[in-house]
Order: C-alpha cells, then sequence, then structure tokens
C-alpha cells in the first residue's frame, strides 16, 4: 500500500477499499434478494433464508467499517471538488453508513416484535430484541421497506455522483476508492 | 455523451432492480395478489387471518417417546416434553362462519424446542390438498368467486377450472371418500406437504406427519347443526377440552424413493413405514382476545435444524402468503373473535 503523510494519500487503506467492496457487493445482492422476495412465491423461502444472515453480516461489516474509519487516514478530497459538493459528499457517506446499520437493526427488531425465529443457520439463531407486539412489527415492516428504497436510492446518487466526478469532472475521485493500487500522478 | 453514458448506466441498474420486484410483470402472480384473492372472495375482516380467520386458541404440550431421533436430529424428537401452542379453525376468511362439519378443519402448531427453537405446523383435517400448484390454488379461488348477480359462483368457469385441472378433480375424489368426523377434537389432522428429515449423519429422508385422535371416531349426525348455535363445533370442543385434555399421536410417514414429494394431491401408497413418534397433549382452550395463537403466523416452514421443505412448489408459496396476510393483519384493529373469552368460560 502507499505510504506517506497524511497530504500524500491517494487513497483509502487497503482494508477500508476491502470493506467497501465487499459492502458493496454484500448490499447490490441484498437490495436485489429483497425486492425479489416480497414478490416471489416459488423462490420466497430460498430468499428468505439468505436475507437473514446475509443482513445481520451486513450489520457486522458495517460497524467494522465504522470503527476503522475512526482509526484510519482519510484521502483528501481532489481539490476540484467545492466546499458545498465536500458537504454533500460528506452528508451522503453518514446516511449510507446510518442506513446500513439501521436497515438490519429493523428487520431484527421486527422479527423480534412478531416473535418470529431469526435463524441464521442450522440450530443458530439470534434472540428477540423488542418487546412482543404485532402493531410494532406492522409499522417497523413498513419502515424497513420505505428505508430499503432510500438505500436504493442513495446507492444510485452515490453511484451517480462517482460516474459524473470519473467521466466528465475527471477528478481521480474514483481512484481514492479503487480496488487497484493507483500511484500518485 | 458522457452524461448518456452515465444516464444508461443508471437505467440498467434501476431497471434490474425493478425487473426483480416483478415491476415489469404485472399477471405474474405474487404473495400480495394471492392474498388479494383471498379478500375479495370473503372480503376483509380487521385483525384476522385472510384465510382461516374463524378460530380458537389451544395449548398444551407435546411428549416425544424418542422414536422420531433416528429420523431427524431436530430437538423435538428427543425423548422428553415440549410446549406447544395451537389453533383450531375453519377454511375461508370468514370469522363469523357458521360451523359446519364439511368445511375443511385447520390446526396449527408451534413447538417450543428447548434449545431456543421453534417448529411451527399449520394441518389440515384433508387427506390430500386439491391443488398441485399456487396458481391452481389462485385460479380456483378466482373461478369460485361469486357472480355478483346470482350469488354463486358461475358454474360454467368451474366447470372450466376442473376440466383443465385433473389433479384436483382426483384429489376431491379422494378427500370425499374420507367421511368427516363429528368435531375438532376427534379429527385427524395431516401436513399435506412432504417435507424432509435429516439425521445425525446427515442422511436426509422425505416424510409427511400426520395427528391421530386418541379420541374416537364418531361420524357426524344431524342431530346438532349450527342453527341452534353457531358455534356448536367449537363450543363442543371447549367442552371437551374443559373435561379432559385432548390427544393426539404424531405419525410420521416415510416415503419411498419415487413417492411424489412435489405433489401434495396425491397419497402416497398404502404400506408406507409408520412411526408413533409422540403424543399431542392439549388441555388449555382460550379464546383469540387473550389466546397468543392469535398473533402467531403458522408459517409451514419455521423448521428447526433437522427439517427441511421438499421440493413441494406449495411450500414455498404457504411461507411467502401467510407471511402477507401476517403483516396485512398485524397492522389493523383487532376485532373480538365469534369464540370469545365468554364462550371459552361458560
Amino acid at each position: 500500500m502507499s505510504v506517506g503523510t497524511a497530504s500524500e494519500q491517494r487513497q483509502f487503506t487497503v482494508l477500508m477499499r476491502i470493506l467497501h467492496w465487499l459492502m458493496a457487493a454484500m448490499v447490490l445482492t441484498m437490495l436485489g434478494i429483497g425486492v425479489a422476495m416480497v414478490a416471489s412465491l416459488g423462490d420466497y423461502h430460498r430468499l428468505v433464508s439468505i436475507h437473514r444472515p446475509l443482513g445481520i453480516a451486513i450489520l457486522i461489516v458495517v460497524v467494522i467499517r465504522f470503527v476503522n474509519r475512526q482509526f484510519s487516514t482519510l484521502p483528501p478530497f481532489p481539490a476540484s471538488m467545492s466546499s458545498r459538493e465536500r458537504f454533500v459528499a460528506h452528508a451522503s457517506e453518514i446516511l449510507l453508513y446510518a442506513l446500513l446499520f439501521v436497515l438490519p437493526l429493523i428487520g431484527w427488531g421486527m422479527l423480534s416484535a412478531a416473535r418470529f425465529p431469526i435463524v441464521l443457520y442450522g440450530p443458530l439463531h439470534l434472540p428477540p430484541i423488542l418487546p412482543h407486539s404485532v402493531m410494532l412489527y406492522a409499522l417497523l415492516r413498513k419502515t424497513h421497506t420505505v428505508l430499503a428504497y432510500l438505500l436504493f436510492l442513495a446507492f444510485i446518487a452515490h453511484l451517480g455522483a462517482i460516474l459524473f466526478h470519473t467521466l466528465v469532472v475527471r477528478d481521480g475521485l474514483f481512484s481514492r476508492m479503487a480496488p487497484w493500487r493507483v500511484h500518485a500522478r | 455523451m458522457r452524461l448518456g453514458v452515465i444516464g444508461v448506466v443508471i437505467l440498467c441498474i434501476a431497471g434490474g432492480f425493478f425487473y426483480l420486484g416483478g415491476w415489469f410483470s404485472p399477471n405474474a402472480l405474487t404473495p400480495a395478489r394471492f392474498v388479494d384473492a383471498f379478500e375479495r372472495a370473503d372480503g376483509v375482516f380487521s385483525g384476522f387471518r385472510r384465510n382461516h380467520a374463524k378460530g380458537v386458541g389451544v395449548s398444551g404440550y407435546f411428549e416425544s417417546n424418542g422414536q422420531g431421533a433416528r429420523l431427524s436430529k431436530a430437538v423435538v424428537f428427543r425423548a422428553g416434553r415440549v410446549p406447544v401452542i395451537g389453533r383450531f379453525s375453519f377454511g375461508g376468511g370468514d370469522p363469523n362462519v357458521a360451523d359446519a362439519p364439511n368445511m375443511v378443519r385447520g390446526l396449527g402448531l408451534l413447538f417450543r424446542l428447548s434449545d431456543g427453537e421453534q417448529w411451527r405446523t399449520a394441518m389440515v383435517n384433508l387427506p390430500v390438498f386439491p391443488f398441485q400448484t399456487p396458481q391452481a390454488f389462485y385460479d380456483n379461488l378466482v373461478a369460485s368467486q361469486p357472480d355478483p348477480q346470482t350469488g354463486k359462483p358461475d358454474p360454467q368457469k368451474m366447470a372450466a377450472f376442473a376440466a383443465s385441472h385433473p389433479a384436483t378433480v382426483r384429489a376431491i375424489g379422494i378427500i370425499q371418500s374420507h367421511a368427516p368426523s363429528s368435531g375438532f377434537d376427534n379429527t385427524a389432522f395431516n401436513s399435506l406437504n412432504a417435507f424432509r428429515f435429516i439425521d445425525a449423519a446427515g442422511t436426509s429422508i422425505p416424510v409427511r406427519w400426520s395427528l391421530a385422535p386418541v379420541q374416537p371416531f364418531v361420524a357426524v349426525t344431524t342431530a346438532a347443526t349450527a342453527q341452534t348455535d353457531k358455534n356448536y363445533m367449537f363450543d363442543a370442543l371447549i367442552s371437551s377440552i374443559l373435561q379432559h385434555p385432548l390427544q393426539w399421536h404424531l405419525i410420521i410417514t416415510i416415503g419411498k424413493p419415487g413417492d411424489p414429494t412435489n405433489d401434495a394431491t396425491m397419497a402416497w401408497p398404502d404400506g408406507r413405514e409408520q412411526v408413533d413418534v409422540g403424543t399431542l397433549t392439549l388441555d388449555q382452550i382460550e379464546s383469540e382476545e387473550t389466546s397468543p395463537a392469535r398473533d402467531i403466523n403458522f408459517d409451514p416452514l419455521v423448521l428447526p435444524s433437522g427439517m427441511a421443505p421438499s421440493d413441494d412448489p406449495l411450500l414455498s408459496a404457504r411461507s411467502a402468503i401467510y407471511s402477507q396476510s401476517f403483516t396485512r393483519r398485524a397492522g389493523e384493529a383487532k376485532t373480538p373473535s365469534a369464540i370469545s373469552a365468554a364462550e371459552v368460560r361458560r
């Protein structure tokens, strides 16, 4: 990895990049499974059996990412980005982190409120984290859907912004998170 | 130009997402459309299940004799006692329907295993299920929709459905050859769908299960009818359970290679090995107004480790549709059950 002072560092650390792309793959899979399973009869069970443990895996990875981020030096934004753009980029990061943390917790919580077993694998299951209330389940179930669509929109905005910077502005913003090593120009 | 590329990328991803969500196939059968069909057939009754709406809660325990442990590693089959919550019901979406012996009788059960796992099963008294696929079930719901003019199903649509569904006609023949018993207490209940049991060595076998009542079979008599008491079959269940605990043997039938596991309309041939794995005792009965059974989704795919779904397409569909029905009713105001708390205490 490229080591140097904070001002020279152009990329996120290797661990941060691995976690980012792992998370991207998991979230994209999760969004696809989520929207497909609610419309599915024949594949519902298979999809929901992946959805639950994958959601918990996302919860674990987002916590690791957040903690790791606190102890890591971040590469600077390109000079081409205005302070307003930097603010928007930062706010969208906070939104993504928040959704990736809250969505699995709401999923866990809604199944808890319905006293539905939260099976991860084989006999391994999670304990309930909320009191038994079907009204609460119904509320959280709706919230889960609304926030999942919000996450999809946030993901599209994130992707759109990075494509815009890479293809139109061409300021090398993408290279900060590129899965490969990018040398300083 | 470059903006166009970005647009195309985003449209492709959004399109893929909406494709997976079924937005481009508005006629495909989904859990929501299935539950809509139940609602069109019977109406919407706030807080009630969209099918098997009329019911009463029960509880008791399952005493495993240990005989099932060689078939499945599920903790429930180790010798010992497991608490059970259940619900007796009639098929159909009307929670105030008058009791009648020819209606489908259901028994949903939730076993609380000692390691925190659960086994849920929703059984009915039919020997086989009338429909092979979710689509057939749905098409029948639509075909048997009462005509607004006559208040009865259109005989032409019913005949057309029967003509195109020979498996259903065959299954109804089997169902009609089994005379129903007089009440819930002496009813045999069946899993209908095939499942798989997995033993400690990882060997998987096809199974079906049924509950054989200890209470002796009594044929339906014409003396008792709903004319005097709309809930007479539930009331008979209440008085019988208050007199003495009701018991059923849990019988596991083991399929042989070649026995259909993906077709609930077909019975397995006679002579299959059957294992009595224990006794279900139900000794408490409670109105849905107070029973925890009201808030349970008896999803047939809540299975402990050691049990798994078969390749029957109905199983995943049942899980999806029960979930949809549960989600709808969970958020609605609860209205009193026909089998009220006062009725149970009487």
